[in-house]
Parts: structure tokens; C-alpha cells; sequence
């Protein structure tokens, strides 16, 4: 009985949990395409793939790589170091934005 | 799926027990299969090349005077005398999520021992990998017919090839080798070597349906880099 009540704990999650995850990410796929299907353009086109995306994302990594079930020690080595991912995003961001100035200036405008 | 005890240590839950686990003079990551906590640490190094190509292709595209080509029309497809925006790509995505699905369902029969669904839901996935590098090859195909090239394209900013090239083409590598692994383990769940224990080529390591669940995450990472690419290099 002991050993049973173990392999359950171990073994699986119900097959539910996924079907809904795997239905959720073809309505989140059929929706991010729908931002370019009605052309949708600026801020809205921008905050709306980014929501689906993150969404996305977050649904495949905390279910189907089982990470919603794995103890804090792994899933915080795995998620930190993605700060550094966005301090380099933000770096960047501020470089293009320089270049873009500078060829602007001096290609366009003539120095 | 890490949650089982083990003797003579009480795993805590959250933050406190994460603390404990890290200092407890043992190993790390309690109740997680060395295989699979490599597994995690291969993906992040490959979150970083990802990341790298994908910032490149922002700094690029947003320091870059010239119009960036409008990825809706250079991917759009004409069919029956209509011009679908994006439908390759879209077709791709839910091919991608498909496999993906049947991945984790594959891990879930595997922990069950259902040899059987185990196997055949892995070549369900191998071959919707297949599909996708496929139509990724007839993608290519097309751009490059159209006169697309890492050094000029027809449709705006010269950049515009290079990015495409290296993103799709590095993803569609990654792709192609998970195919190769998910045609090799779905011979290994038929033969049966996971149930017997049997041992790997280059492993000393019994064969255990951890496995499948170590090439899942492999797998659903690909899903998981293609998301960004989607949202990234075709949408915005």
C-alpha cells in the first residue's frame, strides 16, 4: 500500500493537465496570429505579441518541462540568470539608439 | 515529478527548502535525476546563444536607417489566388506545438511503463519535427529564389538575410538533430531496453524512462526558442 501511494506521488499527472495546456497553446498560437491576420500596428500590435508570447512560454516551461513541480533549488538556478538576459536587452536597446541617432545625424541630416 | 523522499531527509517546501537543499552538503538538487539536472544546465547555456542571436537581430534591425522588409508580405504565401500573410509560418507554429504535445504526453506514458503509447508518441513527435524542418527547407528554398542573401535582399534593409539565416537556420539545426534523438529513443522504447535497464552507448547509466523525459525537455525548448523567434523575427 506504502509503495503504491510512492510510485503514484512519482510516476505522472493526470493526462488532463496536459490536453488543456497543449489546447490553450494552439489558441495562444491561433491568437498571436491573428495580431498579424488584422494588422494590428504600434503599441497594441507590440504589448499583444509580447503578452502571448510570455504567455506561451511560461505555460511550456511550468507544465510540459515540469517546472510548476520541481523544487525551488533547481528552478531558481534556471530563472536568475535570465536577469542578466534583460540587463544585456536593456545595454543594447540603449546602443541601437545611439547608432541610430548617429547615422541619422550624420547620414541624413549631414553632420 | 522530483517529489519522492529520501531517506532520512526531509525535503521542505519553497524558498526554506531551497536554502536547505543547497546547503545541505549533498547533492544539490534533490530528487532530480543527474541526467536531467544536465539536461537544465545545457538548456541554459543554449537560453544565452538564443538570446545573443536575438538581441543581435534588435540591434540590428533598430540601428539600421533603411526600411526593414515587412516579414507579413516576405513570408506571405499565394494560394488560390489569395495572399495569406504569414501562413507557412503559421502552419510551422502549429506543427511545432503539435509535436510538442505529443512529447509530453509521451513522458507521461513513459513514467506509466505504457511501452507501447511511449513509442509510437514519440514518432508522432520525430515526424512533426520532420514536417516542420521540411517546410522550414521549402521556406528557405523560396527567399533564396527570390534573391535573398546575407549580404542583400530585394525587400529592404541588407541585414534582413544574415538574421534570418543564422536564427532559423541555428533553430532549424537544433530541430534536426532532436529528430535524429527522437527517431533513436522511440527504437529504444520499442525494443524495450528502458523497461529491461539496458545500457546506453556511451553511458554507464541503466536505460530508465527518465530518458524520455530528459530528451522532452530537450525537445520542448526547441518549442519554447521557436515562440520567441515567432513573436520576435515574424510578427513584430
Amino acid at each position: 500500500m506504502e509503495k503504491t501511494k510512492k510510485q503514484e506521488q512519482t510516476s505522472t499527472h493526470k493526462i488532463g493537465i496536459y490536453l488543456w495546456i497543449w489546447g490553450l497553446l494552439f489558441v495562444l498560437s491561433f491568437f498571436s496570429y491573428m495580431v498579424d491576420w488584422y494588422q494590428f500596428q504600434g503599441v497594441l500590435r507590440w504589448s499583444l505579441i509580447l503578452f502571448f508570447m510570455f504567455l506561451k512560454a511560461g505555460l511550456i516551461m511550468a507544465f510540459f518541462m515540469h517546472l510548476y513541480w520541481e523544487r525551488y533549488a533547481l528552478v531558481n538556478v534556471l530563472l536568475w540568470p535570465m536577469t542578466a538576459i534583460a540587463c544585456f536587452i536593456f545595454l543594447m536597446v540603449a546602443e541601437f539608439e545611439y547608432t541610430v541617432f548617429t547615422r541619422f545625424f550624420y547620414f541624413v541630416v549631414g553632420g | 515529478m522530483s517529489d519522492f523522499k529520501i531517506e532520512g531527509y526531509e525535503l521542505k517546501p519553497g524558498f526554506k527548502g531551497m536554502a536547505k537543499d543547497t546547503g545541505s552538503d549533498q547533492t544539490m538538487f534533490k530528487g532530480v535525476h543527474w541526467g536531467k539536472a544536465m539536461m537544465w544546465i545545457f538548456l541554459l547555456s543554449d537560453t544565452f546563444i538564443f538570446s545573443c542571436f536575438l538581441i543581435s537581430y534588435m540591434k540590428g534591425r533598430g540601428s539600421t536607417i533603411i526600411d526593414w522588409p515587412n516579414p507579413s508580405e516576405v513570408f506571405g504565401l499565394h494560394v488560390f489566388g489569395v495572399d495569406v500573410p504569414l501562413l507557412l509560418i503559421a502552419i510551422m507554429t502549429f506543427v511545432l506545438i503539435t509535436s510538442s504535445g505529443t512529447m509530453a504526453l509521451a513522458v507521461k506514458y513513459g513514467y506509466e511503463k505504457n511501452k507501447k503509447m511511449c513509442g509510437w508518441l514519440i514518432l508522432a513527435t520525430a515526424i512533426g519535427g520532420l514536417t516542420f524542418v521540411g517546410m522550414q527547407a521549402f521556406e528557405w528554398g523560396k527567399l533564396i529564389h527570390e534573391g535573398v542573401r546575407p549580404w542583400e535582399n530585394p525587400f529592404g534593409a541588407p541585414q534582413f538575410g544574415s538574421f534570418f539565416f543564422m536564427i532559423t537556420g541555428f533553430h532549424g539545426t537544433h530541430v534536426s538533430i532532436g529528430v535524429i534523438f527522437l527517431f533513436i529513443y522511440a527504437y529504444k522504447t520499442f525494443a524495450g531496453h528502458y523497461d529491461e535497464g539496458k545500457r546506453g552507448w556511451f553511458t554507464t547509466m541503466k536505460g530508465d524512462y527518465v530518458e524520455i523525459e530528459i530528451l522532452g525537455l530537450y525537445w520542448h525548448f526547441v518549442d519554447l526558442v521557436w515562440v520567441f523567434i515567432f513573436a520576435f523575427f515574424y510578427l513584430w
